[in-house]
């Protein structure tokens, strides 16, 4: 029951922190390795708006959404654009970026135990006889929410139907009037903005460091590529294999292997099914 | 855009166009012209460790060859392979780690042990990548960047070879000065040889792997095979560079396998000029000291040296060597339209 309850609440919190990368990846074809860096400035300008400030939860929580969906616009429209669809540039540049926020916020003296968000709300039940703090249920609530939303989103509406052509097929968007430059700059705001959404998520129920961005980017690298780059859905399934593997592996062999149960994960599907689970349409291209 | 009646020229200088092929022996200036910056590169390598004030710079030096070394085997792989890979640290730490084993277990001195780990670190790294060979662009890059990671990871659960803690109690070079002819030897062995194996039959091979597999396995040539040729050449370059860091710090340890060692050598490829072998080299010879002299601000080097990166990569994407290249061999001039 332990493993089930604990599985599910790792699971969700995976999914939350893949689908951003996912979505980026799959409509833009940008690997965003500014992801983990978005997540924790998000995190850092909920803080700051909160301590600061002194405006209620709910107002910073929105106000830094909204900072990080215009912080990734512009850097896709600003530095992204120009290295679009050279994957080497690409990555470095992202990379950069992320490295460059990160190491920033460090020096800007974001270190230590010091900051922390309040949780949304004390208090604990117990689900089967396990004990789950308000805070991780509402997360769980949150995450099958925003899943089902997406899914929504990009099944019934003008926008999400555009985003899903462009991942489909560029060129055809293109030629049916989409703009694919402004969708790719849109879909990387909305990858920052669920980033952000992971981090007001995640981050109440630990401190925020500036060493779990790179985790969390790992982390989101590991559950896209075991779902299939570019499929959100798939990163949604994968995030629950990893998550309930990890939960296994910390209860029967211990918490030093959590780290090698994901990357062990990355190198296996890379290795066996490329595509990963649910990704079909790069299979021919990627593989010789 | 009517406004603008002139526009620059570019055009070969007569000297470069009379000493290209056989020509060049017809004078000494010709010559000279052609030997001119491999002898800048030779020399100032060689005079680099004279020319430092005190300890502390030399052992910078040292450190730039590995960083460099480490770099040109990324610009190797990634532009006269096609495969690109973010796992520099990989090499480093399996070559150190070999090193620290044999050095620090069995008691063998780094004569032995520097060339050691760079056969069998190369062996290593190259069975371990095998498996991947077959992914191309964004997934070998991922899975190379993941593999450095994977090793820390396994060796901080499995608490082996000395765990968090590293090997330590590992001899140095006999002397300062051995040290860095060494490594400034093998860096310059490394860019002559590669230049030279890039134009070889091999070389050619390598290259077409890059441009079109499929064309090179319809005429019947085993990719695979070559490709792991490649990946062994460069990483055990790169185990050769981590043998000889592991010697210098007389320490081996999971740090060796941190992102520093993957992404500098990249940033290094792309502000020095990719696709050149010398580029990486200027790159780190540029880079490495800059943030030695940063290392008072701590973290904010690495900001500084990321932001480098992305405006080389947005504004100069063809590096410091092409600029030079055009500016030694070219001459420009304004022209009316």
């Amino acid at each position: 029951m332990e493993i089930l309850v604990y599985g599910t609440i790792n699971s969700v919190s995976l999914a939350l922190m893949g689908l951003g990368f996912a979505m980026v990846y799959g409509i833009s074809r940008v690997p965003n390795f500014a992801h983990g860096a978005l997540y924790i400035i998000c995190g850092f300008v909920t803080w700051t708006i909160l301590q600061k400030l002194g405006l209620p939860y709910v107002v910073a929580i929105f106000l830094s959404l909204a900072v990080n969906g215009i912080l990734g616009i512009l850097m896709y429209r600003f530095i992204l654009i120009r290295v679009r669809g050279m994957n080497i540039s690409e990555i470095i540049s992202s990379y950069a970026i992320g490295l460059a926020i990160l190491e920033g916020l460090r020096y800007g003296g974001f270190r230590g135990m010091t900051y922390t968000l309040p949780v949304f709300m004390e208090g604990m039940v117990f689900i089967g006889g396990v004990p789950v703090d308000y805070h991780r249920i509402i997360m769980v609530i949150v995450g099958i929410l925003l899943v089902g939303g997406l899914w929504l989103f990009t099944h019934y509406t003008r926008l999400g139907l555009a985003l899903q052509g462009m991942a489909q097929d560029e060129r055809a968007a293109l030629m049916l009037g989409i703009d694919s430059d402004f969708m790719a700059m849109l879909a990387m705001g909305f990858g920052a903005v669920l980033a952000g959404v992971a981090a007001t998520m995640i981050l109440p129920l630990g401190n925020i460091v500036v060493e779990s961005g790179y985790h969390v980017l790992i982390m989101s690298i590991a559950v896209c590529i075991v779902g299939g780059l570019g499929s959100w859905i798939g990163a949604f399934f994968a995030a629950f294999i990893i998550g309930f593997a990890q939960i296994l592996t910390v209860v029967f062999i211990g918490s030093h292997f959590q780290m090698v149960v994901a990357l062990l994960a990355i190198i296996l599907t890379l290795i066996l099914k490329p595509s990963g689970l649910f990704g079909q349409q790069k299979e021919l291209e990627d593989r010789v | 855009m009517s406004s603008q009646t002139r526009r620059k020229e570019r055009i070969d200088r007569g000297i470069k166009v009379r000493s290209e092929g056989l020509y060049a022996l017809m004078s000494w200036r010709e010559m000279a012209y052609l030997i001119l910056p491999r002898f800048m590169l030779i020399a100032g390598l060689l005079c680099l460790p004279f020319l430092m004030p005190g300890m502390y710079w030399q052992r910078v030096i040292s450190i730039v060859c590995i960083y460099a070394i480490v770099a040109i085997s990324f610009d190797f792989l990634a532009h006269y392979v096609g495969l690109v890979c973010l796992g520099g640290a990989f090499f480093i730490g399996t070559g150190g780690y070999i090193a620290g084993i044999f050095n620090a277990y069995f008691g063998m001195p780094p004569v032995l042990t520097i060339p050691l780990a760079a056969i069998a670190g190369g062996a290593f790294c190259t069975l371990l990548l095998l498996p991947c060979l077959p992914l191309r662009g964004v997934y070998f890059a991922i899975v190379t960047l993941m593999y450095p990671l994977f090793m820390a990871r396994i060796i901080e659960a499995f608490d082996i070879f000395g765990g968090t803690d590293g090997i330590l109690g590992i001899d140095s070079f006999p002397s300062a000065f051995v040290e860095q002819y060494f490594v400034v030897g093998i860096l310059l062995v490394f860019v002559f040889g590669l230049r030279r194996l890039v134009t070889t039959d091999m070389g050619l091979i390598f290259t077409a792997v890059m441009d079109n597999d499929q064309a090179v396995r319809a005429s019947g040539i085993n990719i695979t095979y070559y490709k792991a040729m490649a990946v062994f050449i460069a990483s055990a370059m790169g185990c050769l560079a981590g043998a000889c860091l592991t010697h210098i710090y007389m320490w081996s340890g999971i740090s060796q396998f941190a992102l520093d060692f993957s992404i500098l050598p990249i940033a290094a490829t792309v502000i020095g000029g990719a696709g050149t072998l010398v580029g990486p080299v200027i790159g780190c010879l540029i880079l490495v000291p800059v943030s030695e002299l940063l290392r008072d601000f701590g973290t904010l080097r690495i900001v500084f040296y990321a932001t480098i990166l992305v405006a080389f990569i947005l504004f100069r994407s063809d590096g410091i060597m092409a600029f030079a290249k055009r500016k030694y061999e070219q001459i420009e001039r304004w022209t009316q339209i």
